[in-house]
């Protein structure tokens, strides 16, 4: 009897994941190929950013993708001057948060956006990152 | 059904480093409840054990501790929600007392927040939100309530000398409370002097100034029936209204970004339950775990309408002689903040203010006072109103 293999592909995540495995590990390939994608419910068409797999409303598991387009408005953001361990390198970044309209992103400004540079309420887009360390993430920018 | 009362309130020193171990720990403000209450062990028959997990070595701290105190063979067990666990423990003891179950019931609150080693705690830290998608961005708490002060100043031109003021009227009471661990006065100017740590940016736009101190300590509060209220005790204070909410822990699933839904619904069910507007209320303690918290309580609470909680910091309105005193005590900013313990020290005040026994911070002759102890950021959200 093998042992089965283990689909960790979500320890790719961010500078570093705390969780290896979900159910919505394919959020790691669409990353891969530049994508930053959410769920979809097939049933309800309940939108799902971060992606889930299972719908609290109808309490589906069928689950479609859609990706995280255009522009959100940035609700607001604050620059880390300290840091928990494992994110040393990385210091000083900051952390913000888009809204969609139907959903929200929570992410960080891209290290060529300080924090100077945005303001609540502007618009930024979410794109799809490689990081140093070799992890994927995504970051906002100007649009 | 009867009314329930608390008879007696205690707590340790909040300290850097205690030493000790937990159990020795929980025993320091136990005892002063015990004392302050004039009963014995014998007289409890029940005990909710309340703390934040992750900062213990003692798996399933309750019976440890019940067997420590001589609360055994008694029912004990252990309630978390993070930085509102005592104040939870406070509702769930109500229940219990008020659904006939025992006739009393101890709530004791502890954190040792120096069990474990400052890089351990650091490694933690990053666990205080969504793990799966937030924490690999590097997330802290501070920048949590940071985002809140930066949305809360973007849409009602809130100012960090706003924030600032919440913290020089906290070092204004907590050079006043010996329990306190940090016990110095506060100046505006030292947010200004780049020599000062309070100036120092921790997360924009908040400072060191505007965060609280991780401490260890304890507390304790006794809940018991309307009949041994009147038996054993000539102060009691009653558990006027307990409030609870919970809302998601992921930025994203949230609405509001300049104030704590999980307060403004506490707030709403313990007003109700207690039948008393926020005018009614004479004293308060909110969950000032950095300023921009205690001023979203303001607002949240109904002591100030959204976006003038500042007006009220402005006018002194939350000083001890102002309209609505507000953490007269020194609140979480000087007392510190051992996280299960904290809000058991909130419920402490209160009580010794209703009974008139507060001392130098007393606040005249007030009959209904609140409690708003929040967990995480805004995760979870306890209101109580207490009266004599």
């Amino acid at each position: 009897m093998g042992k089965r293999k283990i689909d960790v592909r979500f320890s790719k995540f961010g500078t570093v994941s705390f969780t290896s495995t979900t159910k919505v590990n394919d959020f790691i390939d669409y990353l891969e190929q530049g994508k930053v994608m959410g769920t979809k419910c097939k049933k309800c068409g309940a939108l799902f950013f971060p992606p889930r797999a299972d719908c609290y409303k109808c309490l589906e598991s069928d689950m479609g993708w859609f990706e995280v387009s255009g522009t959100g408005k940035l609700v607001t953001y604050s620059k880390l001057e300290y840091c928990p361990v494992g994110f040393e390198d990385d210091l000083p970044y900051v952390i913000a948060l888009l809204d969609y309209g139907d959903y929200k992103v929570f992410g960080r400004l891209a290290d060529d956006l300080p924090e100077e540079d945005v303001s609540v309420g502007m618009e930024l887009k979410t794109v799809s990152n490689n990081l140093p360390n070799g992890q994927l993430s995504y970051v906002f920018q100007k649009p | 059904m009867g009314k329930v009362a608390i008879i007696g309130v205690g707590q340790s020193s909040f300290v850097r480093g205690y030493p000790g171990t937990i159990k020795e720990l929980a025993f320091e403000g136990f005892r002063e409840a015990l004392q302050d209450a004039q009963i014995t062990t014998k007289d409890i028959e029940a005990s909710i054990i309340c703390s934040a997990p992750e900062y213990d070595k003692q798996r399933s701290p309750a019976g440890v501790i019940a067997e420590y105190l001589g609360l055994i063979p008694q029912p004990t067990f252990y309630l978390e929600s993070l930085c509102s666990s005592s104040s939870m423990g406070l509702k769930v003891a109500y229940s219990m007392v008020k659904a006939g179950l025992h006739d009393s019931v101890a709530v004791i609150g502890f954190q040792k927040m120096s069990e474990i080693s400052s890089a351990e705690s650091q490694e933690r830290m990053g666990r205080g939100a969504d793990i799966q998608w937030e924490s690999p961005f590097g997330t802290m708490m501070p920048a949590y309530y940071a985002m809140y002060a930066r949305n809360h100043m973007a849409t009602y031109g809130t100012t960090p000398e706003d924030l600032a003021l919440i913290r020089v009227k906290s070092g204004t009471y907590g050079q006043l409370n010996e329990k306190a661990v940090y016990r110095k006065s506060v100046t505006l100017d030292m947010f200004s002097d780049p020599e000062s740590t309070m100036s120092s940016p921790v997360a924009s736009p908040l400072r060191v100034g505007d965060c609280c101190a991780n401490a260890d300590g304890s507390s304790c509060v006794i809940v018991v029936n309307e009949e041994k209220a009147k038996a054993l005790c000539k102060k009691p204070v009653w558990i006027l209204g307990v409030g609870a909410a919970s809302t998601a822990v992921n930025m994203v699933g949230r609405d509001l970004f300049n104030g704590l839904t999980v307060a403004q619904q506490a707030g709403e069910q313990a007003y109700k339950m207690a039948g008393v507007t926020p005018k009614d209320i004479d004293v308060a303690e909110v969950h000032d775990c950095f300023t921009i918290a205690e001023m979203m309580a303001y607002e949240n609470l109904g002591f100030a309408k959204p976006g003038e909680g500042k007006e009220l910091i402005r006018a002194k309105e939350t000083y001890k002689d102002g309209s609505i005193p507000v953490n007269v005590d020194g609140g979480l900013l000087s007392k510190g903040h051992p996280i299960g313990a904290t809000g058991g020290s909130q419920i402490r005040t209160i009580v010794l203010q209703l009974r008139g026994e507060a001392g130098e911070i007393q606040v005249k002759d007030p009959e209904i006072g609140l409690v708003h102890n929040i967990g995480g950021v805004g995760l979870y959200g306890n209101v109580s109103i207490l009266g004599r």
